[in-house]
């Protein structure tokens, strides 16, 4: 006989073994769904997740996807942890390319090495402009965060389609949304020859090492800690709230806009329409796959990448619709959740003598 | 004996040859780039159908859909390039400067570009369709069976050739019909089924008896069907779903340019080019005409449709207007292609401004 039986503390090691679970449960399943579909599955797999990062320019690549997810959990993990729940990472990342491509158009065809530091530092400002928006909301009116922060994902969007289409569109390219390049002292280095990673990991990096110091090592983190387990806690310790809140929403906006700043001022060189595929929304995933810890999100973040890739190579050699890559991404979130029922409850094999 | 088995063993040689030759010239690979799904209906839709003319003609192809116009796209053209791809035809404008890019690296690569206007490297072309002409049908048949002389038009972006199929679409209408009026809605984004609907709606709310459309989604004539006036199917025929109001599509047909374009990868034929195809090159098809049309206005549009496949007929024939009155194509010209690439003025009997 099978019984549940509630634990008396969340388990310690299963907290850090159910995300590894979740990605096995997701292959399993994922191997499953391709051999429904009528593909081999084992094949299936290895071009889902091992033939993209195969050579140097494929594990680049992975690098290059990986980084701006990296930089929003990290943010994210910053509000998590404090019971904020910032949905609207993705609105930061877009006005933090607003300000930051706005910048960089301001220097159109001027060269100088102050440029690039401008541009990045603007990116930051405007990614916590916009996060203080629902944080200030929140503090002092009492609103909803998650509301307020996913709808200004829309208004962002909307700003970003007004200025590429109209006022910001480069005047020589027939009115199309987008525009003009930067020149190149406005964009972020390249690390290799004929590779697309460019210098915005190392921000990726340092957000890791500087999370971590914040979350272990500093007051502020263990004051998040506590409010994240119990506000009531955190109020009964004399905790200034507000001003936690804030900050917290602020950290997260900066990440999320260098993260903007970072696909702008990188690969893709100019503003228009489309400057992230919904990074803010897929970092939600990454964070809670890293256990909102710095190192386990570097890990989050490849093993999310890989599904972007995984499903373009998939389609390219097998055919396989590519938007399979969204379902594992689905699939790692909901294995996660479900399997986070094991921290509270501990499944126990009974004789069935009783 | 002898003789007869030297000439079999030639004659095999030779048939043998041929045959290496045909496999040689066939094993030519295309990749296909889209924009959305390819179940849209739309414009992604008509791309694969072209491309499974591609395939029908014995020629193998590759695709991959949904790539979005973000840093993404480049990594997809580059992996398509690197795996064994000699023609790859990117289906979107915002993968011009990535398709630009990449076909730096890949000289040996043939890139084809649908609607962009940038060339940077000798193996890459453009192509495009004049969709204007098919709407100058669409404005005809609609000056003819519009009611309270108000068309709308739900409209993507400001951008050229979106202005200039609003203007044909209008100046055919004023020809058969000088009391009309075009409202104009846009939408700003090319896909989004709720966006379109509520843009249909408001047109209709304004007194619209028929909707014409430059966005993809089939939204827009099941509003239409609904509200009981007339629309037009968009990229593909979309008759089936909205029988009542749709009264014809205008339909992107890539195929022959696609085959045409990867033979002659394959006859090592292939140079850039600058293609922008009409009604007279088959690009843009007229679905069937609906039967709700009167008989006279359907042997009129047939005509019309013959004179602007043969050229007899163009769209913008002067004198032309814009809203303030000054005359933008004088009579008995016709605007050239270098105009209508960059037309960004409205022809007067559209209301509104063009969005700045």
């Amino acid at each position: 006989m099978i019984k549940i039986v509630k634990r008396d503390q969340p388990s310690r090691a299963i907290f850090f073994f159910t995300p590894v679970l979740a990605i096995f449960l997701t292959l399993v399943a994922g191997g499953l769904i391709f051999f429904i579909l009528g593909f081999k599955p084992f094949e299936a797999l290895k071009f889902f997740f091992i033939v993209p990062i195969a050579d140097k320019y494929g594990f680049s690549e992975l690098l290059l996807k990986a980084t701006p997810l990296c930089l929003i959990a990290i943010g994210l993990s910053f509000c998590f942890k404090s019971n904020n729940w910032n949905i609207g990472a993705e609105g930061q990342l877009t006005f933090g390319a607003i300000v930051s491509g706005g910048v960089a158009l301001l220097f159109y065809e001027q060269e100088g090495f102050y440029i690039l530091p401008i541009v990045i530092l603007a990116g930051a400002i405007g990614g916590m402009l916009y996060a203080s928006i629902p944080a200030i909301l929140k503090t002092y009116f009492n609103t909803n965060e998650i509301l307020v922060s996913l709808m200004l994902v829309y208004v962002s969007k909307l700003i970003l389609d007004y200025l590429v289409v109209g006022p910001w569109s480069n005047p020589e390219g027939f009115n199309f949304p987008e525009t003009r390049q930067f020149s190149d002292s406005a964009k972020l280095p390249l690390l290799f020859e004929g590779l697309r990673i460019h210098a915005g990991i190392f921000l990726a990096l340092a957000a890791v090492v500087i999370s971590w110091f914040v979350f272990y090592k500093t007051y502020l983190g263990f004051q998040m800690k506590v409010s994240g387990f119990s506000l009531k806690t955190a109020k009964y310790a004399g905790y200034k709230g507000k001003k936690m809140i804030i900050l917290v929403f602020l950290i997260s906006g900066a990440c999320a806009g260098l993260a903007g700043v970072g696909e702008i001022t990188g690969p893709i060189g100019q503003l228009h329409r489309e400057i992230s595929p919904d990074y803010g929304f897929t970092a939600i995933i990454v964070a809670f796959l890293g256990r909102l810890h710095p190192v386990g999100i570097i890990f989050a973040s490849l093993v999310v990448a890989i599904t972007y890739l995984g499903a373009e190579t998939a389609q390219i050699f097998m055919q396989i619709p590519k938007y399979t890559g969204q379902v594992f991404q689905g699939m790692i979130l909901f294995f996660l959740l479900a399997s986070d029922y094991l921290l509270f409850f501990k499944i126990k094999f009974i004789g069935s003598k009783k | 004996m002898h003789k007869f088995l030297i000439r079999s063993f030639v004659s095999s040689l030779v048939l043998l040859f041929t045959l290496t030759v045909a496999a040689v010239a066939k094993d030519v690979k295309a990749a296909f780039v889209y924009i959305g799904p390819t179940g849209d209906h739309g414009w992604t839709y008509q791309h694969d159908v072209g491309r499974k003319a591609v395939e029908a003609a014995g020629f193998k192809t590759t695709y991959v859909e949904g790539v979005p116009e973000s840093a993404d796209a480049e990594r997809v053209l580059r992996q398509l390039a690197n795996s064994g791809h000699d023609v790859i035809f990117t289906t979107s404008f915002g993968y011009m400067n990535p398709t630009n890019k990449v076909a730096k690296e890949f000289p040996n690569v043939k890139f084809e570009h649908a609607t962009g206007y940038k060339r940077e490297h000798p193996n890459v072309s453009t192509y495009a369709a004049r969709f204007y002409e098919g709407r100058t049908i669409l404005g005809t048949i609609a000056g003819t069976m519009t009611k309270s002389n108000v068309i709308g038009y739900v409209a993507s972006f400001p951008i050229p050739e979106v202005i200039r199929g609003i203007n044909s679409f209008t100046l055919a209408a004023q020809k058969v019909n000088p009391n009309i009026k075009t409202k104009i809605v846009w939408a700003f984004t090319w896909y989004d089924p709720g966006k379109e609907a509520e843009a249909a709606k408001a047109l209709i709310d304004q007194g619209a008896d028929v909707i014409a459309q430059h966005t993809d989604s089939t939204a827009i004539v099941q509003i239409a069907e609904k509200a009981g006036v007339y629309a037009f199917g968009q990229a593909s025929d979309m008759d089936k779903f909205a029988p009542k109001a749709v009264l014809t599509s205008v339909e992107n047909n890539w195929g022959p340019y696609y085959v045409d374009r990867v033979k002659a990868v394959a006859n090592g034929t292939w140079s850039q080019k600058d293609t922008w195809h009409g009604i007279g090159d088959g690009m843009v098809v007229i679905s069937d005409l609906d039967s709700q049309m009167p008989a006279d206005l359907r042997s009129k549009v047939k005509k019309l449709q013959a004179d602007l496949a043969s050229g007899k007929v163009h769209s913008f024939t002067g004198p032309i207007y814009d809203q303030k009155g000054n005359l933008m194509v004088a009579e008995g010209k016709t605007a050239d292609d270098g105009m209508l690439a960059g037309m960004m003025t409205y022809v007067k009997g559209v209301e509104g401004d063009i969005p700045k």
